[in-house]
């Protein structure tokens, strides 16, 4: 077992040296992705299998899912080239590779079919959900209040603002309103 | 059961932190600043784990969905912001928002 941990570990710190070392922001993503998969293996190992699937859903599924929505509404422009370059098969090959050795490991674990050998400090989720909502209830409380601020905040920034004119100057600035309008939602 | 020392599972985590540092120290560009405060809460995160498993208490679990959540909330609030920046200054590079700054 101590292999596939330190095997695990090894993708993890490649992964992630080469997603803050890397100069194209998808491909620093996807050296991302691999870095969290790697790290939600290691959490299996250690004996959380809940926290190992809400790690790959929840960073790697939705987080990450934010990440390429914004850096793809931030490149305006010159697309043509860069999907030619990005569609090039060589930059999926390291990634790949990452995977398949992520892979491997997992496959020798789920088929290493050694009871006793897993059987010693796995917490179950079963376990987690009733600390969750009877010891850390206003832990869950101030959570669910803290992503509402979250909703509310990234709407908020989020959103087209609007030039607010005084009512006696709207008339002669009208149609420079909407110009500037109409450019700022393309 | 892994057998490792639980001392190299959390100079692994430090690593790993270490790194996300760096990351935010060195880069100026404003989107890889925030994949690396990601690596530093996910660092953060495996050390709860690391904890829990080591005294077998569902703890660092629940520890870690609350990082989970604040991450989450972290990084959406951000984004917008990234957004905002871009929309206002034309550019995703940290160096140029110095209206605050002196002259030198």
């Amino acid at each position: 077992m101590n292999v596939i941990f330190y095997i695990a570990a090894s993708v993890t710190l490649f992964s992630t040296i080469m997603a803050i070392t890397g100069r194209n922001a998808i491909h620093a993503l996807l050296f991302l992705i691999m870095s969290l998969l790697s790290i939600s293996v290691i959490f299996y190992i250690l004996g959380a299998p809940f926290i190992a699937a809400l790690e790959v859903i929840v960073y790697a599924g939705a987080i990450m899912v934010l990440f390429i929505f914004v850096i793809m509404m931030l490149n305006i422009g010159l697309e043509k080239e860069i999907e030619r370059k990005w569609l090039h098969p060589r930059i999926w090959i390291l990634p790949s590779i990452l995977a398949l050795i992520l892979m491997a490991d997992f496959i020798y674990m789920v088929t290493i079919n050694n009871v006793q050998e897993f059987s010693g400090q796995i917490i179950l989720p079963k376990q987690v959900g009733i600390s969750l909502f009877t010891t850390y209830l206003i832990g869950v409380e101030i959570s669910a209040m803290l992503l509402l601020a979250g909703i509310v905040g990234a709407y908020h920034l989020g959103r087209q603002n609007k030039k607010v004119m005084h009512r006696f100057l709207q008339k002669e600035k009208f149609p420079q309103i909407k110009e500037e309008s109409v450019e700022g939602i393309i | 059961m892994v057998t490792v020392a639980v001392e190299i599972q959390l100079l692994f985590a430090a690593s790993l932190f270490l790194m996300g540092l760096i990351g935010v120290l060195v880069r100026r560009n404003i989107i890889f600043m925030l994949m690396s405060i990601e690596i530093m809460f996910n660092s953060a995160g495996l050390v709860f784990i690391i904890g829990g498993s080591h005294w077998a208490q569902p703890d660092g679990q629940v520890m870690f969905i609350f990082i989970l959540t604040v991450a989450a909330a972290e990084v959406s609030v951000g984004l917008a912001i990234i957004l905002q920046m871009y929309r206002h200054f034309k550019t995703i590079d940290v160096d140029e928002l110095k209206q605050l700054s002196d002259k030198i």
